[in-house]
C-alpha cells in the first residue's frame, strides 16, 4: 500500500491505509483523532463532517485517496477559539454532544461563506446535520452569535 | 495531553484520565498513586490538599446535564468552590443506587435531591467540626464558603483541602442541618454546563471514542428476525478482506473481529448466512394491525374501572367511537450502540456508554459466567440514551465478543443500520376509545381498550390513558398484551409517548363534536386539578390562545401530568398541500423546585424536538418479521429546518422535584395534531402523520 499524504490540521499527514477506506476510519481509528464521529456512514447525518480544502464533506462516505495532497481540517483543528466554538461555549449549545463536532464544522464553513447567514441560509446549511437532542433553537442562536463574534462583534 | 490545571482542564481530561488510571492501576503502573491524596469525605465528595474537589456523579450523561446539576446540588449544599470542581463517573456501588444504579424514568433530580443534599450538608458539617476542633473554638464559631472554613470571630481561613484529611475521620452526622431554599447560592441558577467545553471541541470521550492499547474492533450481522438463529455460515469472503482477524457465531449472530471499524463492518457485509429465522418471521405491520384490530373488540384485563361505564354509555346523549394507532419506534441515539471490553481469566472491565450501571454488571456477569464483583464497569459519556442504552443486549454481546477474543480489548459497533434494526422499540399500540356525551356535550364516560405488547413494570401499555385526570364519572381502561416477539422496552416518556397523544386526540374530538373551544373544555375536566390547570392557563395565556393568527394558521393544545411534572402545549401550525409546518410551541412546565432553569429549558426543548419526529416523520415497518427501515433515510428524525420556534415556561414552584427529561415528549404531537384538525378537519388518528395522509 503506497502511503496516501495530506495536510491534516496544518500538518502533513501520512498513512498508510487502503485507497477506499473512508476518511472517517481514518482519522478515528487509524490516526486516533475522536473528535470526527461515526453516526449513519451513508452521509445522512453530518457526524463526521470536516473541511476538505474549506469544504464541508462527509468523511464517511469520502476515501483516502481522495483527499490526497488536500487540506482536511477537523474539530481538533479548529482550535478551540473558533468564533462557532465561542459562541456555542456561550450558548451551552451541546446536550449529549456527540453530534456537536459536525455541527460546528458545518457552521463554521457557513460563517466563513456566509458573513451574516439568515435564518433561511440556516436552514439550508444546517439541514443535514442531525441532532437527537434536538439542540437545533440554541444552534441557530449560536450561528447569529457566532456571526457576529466573526465581525468583531460585542462581546 | 497537555495538561491544564483549570477546571474546565480537569473536566476536559477526567473521562480520558479515570480511564487511565484505572487502565494504569490494572496493569500495575503507579499513576493510581495520585488519587490516594484525596481525602474521601463520603462517596460523593473527596478533596485533594490543593483544595480541588472531585465529585461522583453516580448518573449517567447523557444530555440531560447531570453533570453539572449533581454538581450544583452537591456544591450548594457543602459550599464547595465551583470553581474547584472536577467530576468523575464512579463504579458499581449501592450507594449509588439500590436496586440499581442507572439514569432512567427521568428520576436523576427527584430521587437524587433530598440524598444528595444530605450527603453534601454532612460532608460540610465534618469540615466545620474539623476546623472548630483544629481551632479549638464552638463549631457555632465556624462558618463555610467557597471550599474555605472561615473562624467568625477572627476571620482566620482555612482550605477545605487543608482539613479535609481531619475531616475525613470524624463520624458521620446523622441529621445534618440542611440549607433553607433562602440560602441556595448554585440552586436555582444556570451556570455554565461543565461538558460544554469539552463537547464544543471534540474532546468528551463517548464509549464509541474509548480506546484501549492494541484494542480490536467487531461488528455483528444479526438475524434479521427477532428471535433467529445462525444456521450456517460461510467466512471465506469475510476473510478474505485485509485485517480481518476472527469470524464467529454467537448464536443470534455471527461476529467480525477486525483492525478497524471499517474492516469489521466490511467484512460483515461479506458474510453469507442461512438463518433459521424462528418463529417469528410471519410479522408484519399490516398483519399486526389486523390481528390487534381483531383484539380490540374482545373484552381486555381491566386496569382501571369507575364507576358504570357500561351504563353511562348506554344513556348518554351522544356515543363517540375512535381507533388510534401508533407505531413501533426506534430510539436512534446519535451516538450507535458500542461497548469495549478486556475478557482475562479473572476478571472482565467493560466501558460502555449505559443508563444502567447495574444492568451493564449483570449482563456482563452472565456472559463471562463471573461473580459481580469480577465485572467492573467504566461508565463514559452517552452520545443519547432516550432509554435504549438501558438494555443490556449490546453489552452482553460484546462481552461475548471479548470473551472469544480473550486477553485483547474488543469494541463492539453498531451501525446505524444495527440500531434500527435490532432496538429494543417503543411498542406499537392500537387503542379504541368509546365515549359518552350528556346534553351540554361533557363525558359520562370514557372506555379505552388498549392493545400493545407488554414490558417492563405493569402499567406501562396504558399510562396516560388509565391514569388521565380529566374528571369523568365513570371510566374504564382495559389492555391486550399480545406478546409478538419483537423486542420493545422504554423509550423517551414510555407509555405516555403515544397514549397522551390518543387521549389528547380523543378530547379534542370531543370538544369538537359539540363545537366547543378545546381549551375550555379542558379547563372544565380539569376543575380539581391545579397544577395541571396552571400550565394549562400559562401555555394558553402565553400562546395568545383565542386571539387571531395570520392567515392559514391555526392552534392546538394538549397538556399531560408524567415523571411528577405537569406539561401543557399550544402548537402553532399551517398545512399547505398535506405538508405540516410547525411554526411555534409554547410550553408550559411544572416541575417543582428547579435546580437549573437553564437546563430545564434544554430538556423541555429537547423533548419536543424529539416528539415531533413520531407526529410527523418516522415509524418502524415490519415486514416477513424484518424491520424494513435501514438508516436515516427512512427513519428520518426531525432536522433544523422542521424546528419551530419554541418558548419555554416554568411555573415557579416550591414543591418537590419532578422530572424534566421526558416531560415534554408527550404532549408535543397531540398539540401539533389537534392544530392540524383545526387547520384542515382532518382527524389524525395513527401515527406519523405523512404528508400523503393530508393531502
Ligand atoms: S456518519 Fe457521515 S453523514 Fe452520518
Ligand atoms: S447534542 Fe445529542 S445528538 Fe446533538
Amino acid at each position: 500500500m503506497p502511503a496516501i499524504t495530506f495536510n491534516l490540521n496544518g500538518r502533513s499527514q501520512s498513512v498508510n491505509v487502503p485507497n477506499d477506506m473512508p476518511l472517517l476510519w481514518v482519522l478515528r481509528d487509524t490516526l486516533g483523532m475522536t473528535g470526527t464521529k461515526f453516526g449513519c456512514g451513508m452521509a445522512l447525518c453530518g457526524a463526521c463532517t470536516v473541511h476538505v480544502n474549506g469544504t464541508p464533506i462527509r468523511s464517511c462516505s469520502t476515501t483516502a485517496a481522495s483527499v490526497a495532497g488536500k487540506n482536511v481540517t477537523t474539530i481538533e483543528g479548529l482550535g478551540g477559539a473558533h468564533s462557532v466554538q465561542k459562541a456555542w461555549m456561550e450558548m451551552d449549545v451541546p446536550q449529549c454532544g456527540y453530534c456537536q463536532s459536525g455541527q460546528i464544522m458545518t457552521a463554521a464553513a457557513l460563517v466563513q461563506k456566509t458573513a451574516k447567514p439568515s435564518d433561511a441560509d440556516i436552514d439550508e446549511a444546517m439541514r443535514g446535520n442531525l441532532c437527537r437532542c434536538g439542540t437545533y433553537p440554541s444552534i441557530r442562536k449560536a450561528i447569529h452569535r457566532a456571526a457576529q463574534l466573526q465581525q468583531g462583534g460585542r462581546a | 495531553m497537555k495538561l491544564d490545571t483549570t477546571r474546565r482542564g480537569f473536566l476536559q481530561t477526567s473521562a480520558g484520565a479515570a480511564a487511565s488510571l484505572v487502565l494504569g492501576f490494572h496493569l500495575g503502573g503507579g499513576e493510581a498513586d495520585a488519587q490516594t491524596a484525596n481525602a474521601e469525605l463520603n462517596a460523593f465528595i473527596s478533596i485533594s490538599p490543593d483544595n480541588m474537589v472531585t465529585l461522583q456523579i453516580h448518573k449517567s450523561e447523557m444530555g440531560q446535564g447531570v453533570v453539572t446539576s449533581i454538581s450544583q446540588i452537591l456544591a450548594d449544599e457543602a459550599d464547595i468552590d465551583w470553581n474547584r470542581i472536577k467530576t468523575e463517573f464512579p463504579g458499581v456501588k449501592p450507594v449509588y443506587g439500590t436496586p440499581m444504579m442507572g439514569t432512567y424514568g427521568s428520576l436523576t433530580i427527584r430521587t437524587s435531591w433530598a440524598p444528595l443534599r444530605k450527603t453534601a450538608a454532612q460532608a460540610r458539617e465534618m469540615l466545620v467540626q474539623a476546623a472548630a476542633t483544629r481551632w479549638g473554638v464552638p463549631v457555632s464559631q465556624v462558618r463555610t464558603e467557597n471550599s474555605n472554613v472561615i473562624n467568625t470571630a477572627t476571620n482566620a481561613r482555612l482550605t477545605y483541602g487543608a482539613i479535609a484529611a481531619d475531616a475525613a475521620k470524624l463520624a458521620v452526622p446523622a441529621n445534618p442541618t440542611l440549607k433553607t431554599a433562602a440560602q441556595f447560592k448554585l440552586i436555582g441558577t444556570s451556570p455554565k454546563r461543565m461538558d460544554t467545553q469539552m463537547k464544543t471541541t471534540g474532546t468528551a470521550t463517548f464509549g464509541m471514542d474509548y480506546r484501549a492499547p492494541g484494542m480490536l474492533y467487531a461488528a455483528i450481522e444479526r438475524c434479521p428476525v427477532f428471535e433467529g438463529k445462525v444456521k450456517t455460515f460461510d467466512a471465506t469472503k469475510a476473510k478474505a478482506i485485509a485485517g480481518v482477524k476472527e469470524v464467529f457465531s454467537i448464536g443470534h449472530g455471527v461476529a467480525v473481529v477486525a483492525e478497524n471499524t471499517w474492516v469489521a463492518l466490511q467484512a460483515k457485509k461479506a458474510l453469507v448466512i442461512t438463518w433459521d429465522e424462528g418463529p417469528r418471521a410471519g410479522n408484519s405491520t399490516p398483519g399486526l394491525r389486523a390481528a390487534w384490530a381483531a383484539l380490540a373488540n374482545t373484552p381486555g384485563q381491566s386496569v382501571q374501572n369507575t364507576g358504570n361505564v357500561d351504563t353511562a354509555l348506554a344513556s348518554a346523549a351522544k356515543k363517540i367511537e375512535a381507533v388510534y394507532e401508533a407505531p413501533y419506534l426506534s430510539h436512534a441515539p446519535m451516538e450507535p450502540l458500542n461497548a469495549t471490553v478486556l475478557v482475562t481469566d479473572t476478571k472482565c472491565d467493560v466501558w460502555v456508554g449505559t443508563q444502567i450501571q447495574t444492568v451493564a454488571m449483570q449482563a456482563a456477569a452472565m456472559a463471562t459466567g463471573f461473580k459481580e464483583d469480577q465485572i467492573s464497569i467504566h461508565t463514559l459519556y452517552l452520545g443519547g440514551g432516550f432509554g435504549r442504552r438501558g438494555g443490556e443486549d449490546y453489552v452482553h454481546e460484546a462481552v461475548e465478543v471479548a470473551k472469544h477474543m480473550k486477553g485483547t480489548p474488543v469494541k463492539t459497533v453498531w451501525s446505524r443500520e444495527d440500531d434500527l434494526q435490532h432496538d429494543t422499540y417503543r411498542p406499537a399500540s392500537y387503542t379504541k376509545f368509546s365515549a359518552g356525551l350528556d346534553a351540554d356535550g361533557y363525558p359520562v364516560a370514557i372506555h379505552a381498550k388498549v392493545v400493545s405488547p407488554p414490558f417492563g413494570q405493569p402499567g406501562v401499555q396504558t399510562e396516560g390513558i388509565r391514569d388521565m385526570k380529566y374528571a369523568i364519572p365513570n371510566f374504564r381502561c382495559e389492555q391486550h398484551s399480545p406478546d409478538v416477539g419483537i423486542p420493545v422496552s422504554y423509550w423517551r416518556s414510555v407509555g405516555y409517548s403515544q397514549n397522551t397523544f390518543f387521549m389528547e386526540s380523543f378530547l379534542d374530538e370531543l370538544a369538537a363534536a359539540t363545537n366547543k373551544d378545546p381549551l375550555e373544555y379542558r379547563r372544565k375536566l380539569l376543575a380539581n386539578q391545579p397544577r395541571m390547570l396552571a400550565v394549562l392557563n400559562l401555555a394558553a395565556e402565553k400562546a395568545g390562545w383565542g386571539t387571531p393568527l395570520p392567515a392559514g394558521r391555526f392552534r392546538g393544545i394538549a397538556v399531560v401530568s408524567n415523571i411528577g411534572s405537569f406539561n401543557a402545549q399550544v402548537a402553532e401550525v399551517s398545512v399547505t398541500g398535506g405538508k405540516v409546518k410547525v411554526h411555534k410551541v409554547v410550553c408550559a412546565v411544572d416541575c417543582g423546585i428547579v435546580v437549573n432553569p437553564a437546563i430545564v429549558a434544554q430538556q423541555i426543548e429537547s423533548g419536543i424536538v424529539y416528539g415531533l419526529g413520531p407526529a410527523l416523520k418516522h415509524g418502524i415497518t415490519l415486514d416477513k418479521g424484518r424491520v424494513v427501515n435501514t438508516n436515516f433515510n427512512s427513519y428520518d428524525p426531525t432536522r433544523i429546518d422542521e424546528t419551530p420556534v419554541i418558548e419555554v415556561h416554568v411555573v415557579p414552584s416550591t414543591q418537590a422535584p419532578g422530572g424534566t427529561g421526558e416531560a415534554s415528549t408527550p404532549t408535543t404531537p397531540p398539540a401539533v395534531l389537534n392544530a392540524v384538525y383545526a387547520a384542515t378537519k382532518k382527524r389524525i388518528r395513527v401515527l406519523p402523520a405523512l404528508q400523503k395522509d393530508l393531502a
